[in-house]
């Protein structure tokens, strides 16, 4: 692999960048592999990428029915934090900060991570409290966590209306280890560094059927014809239900439409992530300079990549309320994605009832600041058939158990979470 | 997602009159049903890529619980009606 670095820029501008090798090639699939991972997002690359890496695995196949990039990876607001209450999530999204905090160097590649900042702000004493409690939980886990108050919060973010009549602002929840990353660039990273390792990074083959000999997986029909595998991993969020009912699987999952939002470009201006408490908001500021802000689902399923304006109303309406000079700003663009709202609010990251199938399901819309964990938890699933550490909670039994990991308590409604 | 929803009572209302509860296919079991049917009732869900029904609650107009059948991918609606057309003794 072509090493990139401040030397490579220069030596390739000296020879008209000419030089430049593609950052992954595009194979025709082999007849069998070891693990075929199905889903060339975010989550299935990284899993590639530490199955070669850190599990010694060399014949692994990605197989993307679009091509890399092209689903919620891209399609985020690239907010990366851990700033999570309950035992089963928190270990496993510091697990996630900690690997996204050494990640450029790790493959190699410019992601833009910005340390930023993430500032949740509270409007009463009880969301205070509320914080509070999620602060000292982060602490307890040995994760950063500031409760500020309001002229605290002032100094970090002037222009935001403090005194509105609805929602005044009291103070925040600040993880400053929490920020953003350049989305589409983890995916190129990670499709870079698994095929640096062998890894078959396969676009534009869909995968439309699952064969099977009894409880074990042989292989699976796509577009491109059939593949033989060992093992079959399934980490194709959004469409999950959709992937697992090859299989005979039902999910505790339904799909939803979130959209996102960004400005025309602007100065700087906001130099970390709020969210406000109003139901749901969360801005930040790109280096291109435009705002990029989102809300809630829109609260009905959905498989279309678009939503609602009346949520786009919604959105707006929360933005001008936290900080009245976005009256003022254009929107360039909005988008949605296809979330895989689960029972809980939590994710899947587990084995199933076949022997040999593994399933990486379930993100909500938490799924981007997720991605180096989920990859490295659900690669050492899949290599030494049984969970990391951190991610031993996200079984798919957990329902039926009585093991919800119910972040937001709002019990088996998909669309409140 | 249609901007306008046509209620068998109301006539043609805004989609933000309502409020969206969960699919419409489960069918609830009975109380002393298995642990197993409950799980499935209430955990899982078929999440079809296509035509999908629906319960909605027209919570700003006549507060009726409706069915509403439409598509998750094209977002097309076929059709409303209210519930107690799917009961026994039929359409009201």
């Amino acid at each position: 692999m072509m090493r990139y670095s401040a030397f490579s820029v220069f030596l390739q501008g000296l020879t008209g960048n000419k030089g430049w090798a593609s950052a992954w090639g595009s194979p025709t699939p082999k007849s069998h592999y070891d693990v075929i991972i199905v889903g060339g997002g975010g989550h299935g690359l990284s899993t590639a990428y530490y199955l070669a890496k850190t599990f010694g695995f060399r014949n692994v196949a990605v197989l993307e029915k679009g091509y890399v990039g092209s689903g919620n990876v891209g399609r985020n607001t690239t907010i990366i934090r851990s700033n999570y209450l309950l035992p089963g999530n928190n270990p496993f999204y510091e697990l996630s900060l900690k690997l996204w905090e050494g990640l450029e160097q790790d493959f190699n590649f410019n992601a833009m991570v910005s340390q930023r900042g993430v500032l949740n702000l509270y409007h009463s004493d009880g969301q205070r409290d509320d914080y509070a409690r999620r602060g000292n939980a982060m602490r307890l886990h040995g994760v950063d966590a500031e409760l500020l108050d309001r002229e605290q919060v002032r100094k970090m973010v002037p222009f935001m209306d403090f005194d509105n009549a609805r929602f005044p602002i009291q103070g925040g929840l600040l993880q400053r280890r929490g920020g953003t990353v350049r989305h589409d660039a983890v995916a190129w990273g990670y499709a870079r560094g698994a095929a640096s390792r062998g890894v078959d990074v396969i676009q534009h083959c869909e995968v439309t059927g699952i064969k099977r000999d009894g409880y074990r997986v042989i292989g699976v029909e796509t577009s491109r014809g059939f593949i033989g595998c060992d093992k079959l991993a399934l980490a194709t969020a959004g469409n999950s239900s959709v992937v697992a009912d090859l299989a005979g699987i039902r999910l505790p999952i339904e799909s939803h439409v979130l959209q996102a939002f960004v400005s025309e470009g602007l100065k700087p201006f906001i130099d970390t992530v709020v969210t406000f408490g109003v139901g749901h908001f969360y801005i930040s500021q790109s280096d291109k300079g435009g705002l990029v802000f989102g809300g809630d689902i829109d609260g009905y399923n959905s498989y279309a990549q678009r939503g609602n304006l009346a949520m786009v109303e919604h959105v707006a309406e929360a933005g001008v309320s936290m900080i009245p000079a976005l009256a003022r700003v254009r929107t360039l663009r909005s988008w949605g994605g296809i979330m895989d709202m689960s029972m809980d609010g939590s994710p899947i990251i587990d084995r199933t009832h076949l022997d040999n199938l593994y399933l990486n399901a379930g993100w909500c819309y938490g799924g981007f600041k997720a991605t180096p964990a989920s990859g490295y938890c659900f690669a050492h699933l899949i290599a030494r058939n049984e969970p990391q550490e951190t991610a031993r909670a996200f079984r798919l039994d957990r329902f039926e158990r009585g093991y919800a990991i119910d972040e937001r308590g709002a019990g088996p409604m998909p669309n409140l979470h | 997602m249609a901007s306008l929803i046509t209620c068998p009572h109301c006539g043609r209302r805004p989609t933000q009159e309502f409020t969206i509860r969960s699919d419409a296919s489960l069918k609830r079991p009975a109380p002393d049903a298995s642990q197993a049917d409950w799980h499935d009732y209430v955990f899982l869900r078929p999440n079809p890529r296509g035509r999908h029904s629906e319960h909605w609650h027209h919570s700003a107009g006549c507060r009726r619980w409706l069915v509403v059948e439409r598509d998750t991918v094209t977002h097309e609606v076929y059709g409303v009606r209210d519930v107690v057309s799917d009961l026994a003794g039929g359409a009201r």
